[in-house]
């Protein structure tokens, strides 16, 4: 199955899988996941929502990392998903 | 004015979130050796989210861009030239590459209508690049030589030591071509991260020979650097016995502590001060 991945497990950042899917799938692994699991929801589909895309599957594996970390490697992922594609 | 250049990786969040509390004076986002290729499109990605997301109003932002004969410059450049930094560091500089990065940064400036112009490091790591280093100085942009010690160590076929007498005349030359044309001349960075007596003795030949900053590949390494390539408190207290002396003699020379004193150890005293003032050793 063609999948984009983007980004690491180490601490402040995190590992995002993304795969073509039939409707908008989040799953969300997190350390600090009970504290910021709605904010890392909220960065994932704000992205999504820029770049126009409602249906992808989005796996992220967060080592803490912050908005801006979170956008990036998803962005990077879709970008690699799309190459793949290409 | 930089003592300090920190290199972080630009694919680090980590290091790169953290970058203003280790006290350098400009951090180096580096886009070039610490990042392997298949990673260099995440961490160009990360790193443009991360400065518009990051202001570091005190600290100089540098990015090491890839060379400019690789396929990944002119992406770097495009993805990099905002008004949030403040330099880019050139990798493998000659004036050919010198010359093509500030067309295509002036064309970035003009089309985004950017606030401030963008400076240039040239990283002088060949030996054509060391004997170019008084052209390379006057390059349009260029402010600063820093000298990239294991790669030209690597071109020259010789091993890098403590003592560093395979460097000494690439640093000579490059302090001489820097100096002459009024900008920075930087040292290539001590690569032992955890022997900081090292660090130090390699700065203190560095400043003799008339270095003004070492680049750093370590958090650690800022505050040694910090201190080798400031005024200590003994030279700052010298140099304000001379420009209080200068105000109460009307010969152009006269004596401060039996040493003899003229205008070039003015002007010098003078340059030691604005830093000691410029690094808050003093009070303004």
């Amino acid at each position: 199955m063609k999948t984009g991945v983007a980004g690491s497990v180490a601490s402040h950042d995190c590992l995002i899988t993304v795969r073509p899917h039939d409707r908008l799938e989040i799953i969300i692994e997190s350390i600090v996941h009970a504290q910021f699991g709605k904010q890392i929801e909220h960065v994932i589909n704000e992205t999504l929502r820029e770049l126009g895309i409602r249906k992808l599957y989005v796996h992220i594996n967060d080592r803490g990392a912050l908005d801006y970390a979170i956008k990036a490697r998803l962005i990077t992922a879709i970008k690699r998903l799309e190459e793949t594609n290409a | 004015m930089r003592r300090s250049l920190l290199f972080i990786p630009a694919d680090t969040p980590g290091m790169m979130q953290h970058a203003d509390v280790f006290d350098a004076d400009a951090i180096i986002f580096d886009l070039e050796d610490a990042v392997l290729p298949d990673e260099k499109d995440a961490a160009l990605t990360l790193l443009d989210h991360y400065l518009q997301s990051f202001p570091l109003a005190a600290t100089e932002i540098i990015i090491r861009i890839n060379p400019m004969d690789s396929p990944y410059a002119a992406r770097d450049i495009k993805g990099v030239v905002c008004d949030q930094i403040d330099t880019i560091l050139l990798p493998k500089a000659d004036l050919k590459s010198l010359k093509k990065l500030d067309q295509t940064i002036s064309k970035i400036e003009s089309d985004q209508h950017m606030t401030k112009p963008i400076k240039v490091i040239a990283l002088i790591e060949t030996p054509a690049a060391v004997l170019d280093a008084a052209l390379i100085a006057q390059a349009p942009r260029v402010d600063g030589l820093l000298l990239g010690g294991e790669d030209l160590a690597t071109a020259l076929e010789v091993e890098r030591t403590s003592e560093g007498m395979e460097i000494f005349l690439a640093r000579s030359l490059i302090v001489l071509a820097a100096k002459a044309h009024g900008i920075d001349a930087i040292d290539t960075p001590y690569v032992n991260s955890r022997d900081l007596e090292g660090l130090a003795a390699d700065a203190r030949r560095a400043r003799g020979l008339g270095l003004n900053a070492k680049a750093c590949i370590h958090p650690n390494q800022v505050e040694t650097v910090n201190v080798s390539f400031s005024p200590t408190p003994e030279d700052i207290a010298y140099a304000q016995k001379i420009i209080l002396a200068q105000k109460t003699h009307d010969k152009g020379v006269f004596a401060v502590d039996g040493k003899m004193v003229d205008a070039p150890v003015i002007k010098r005293a003078e340059r030691l001060l604005e830093k000691a003032r410029h690094w808050k050793l003093v009070k303004p």
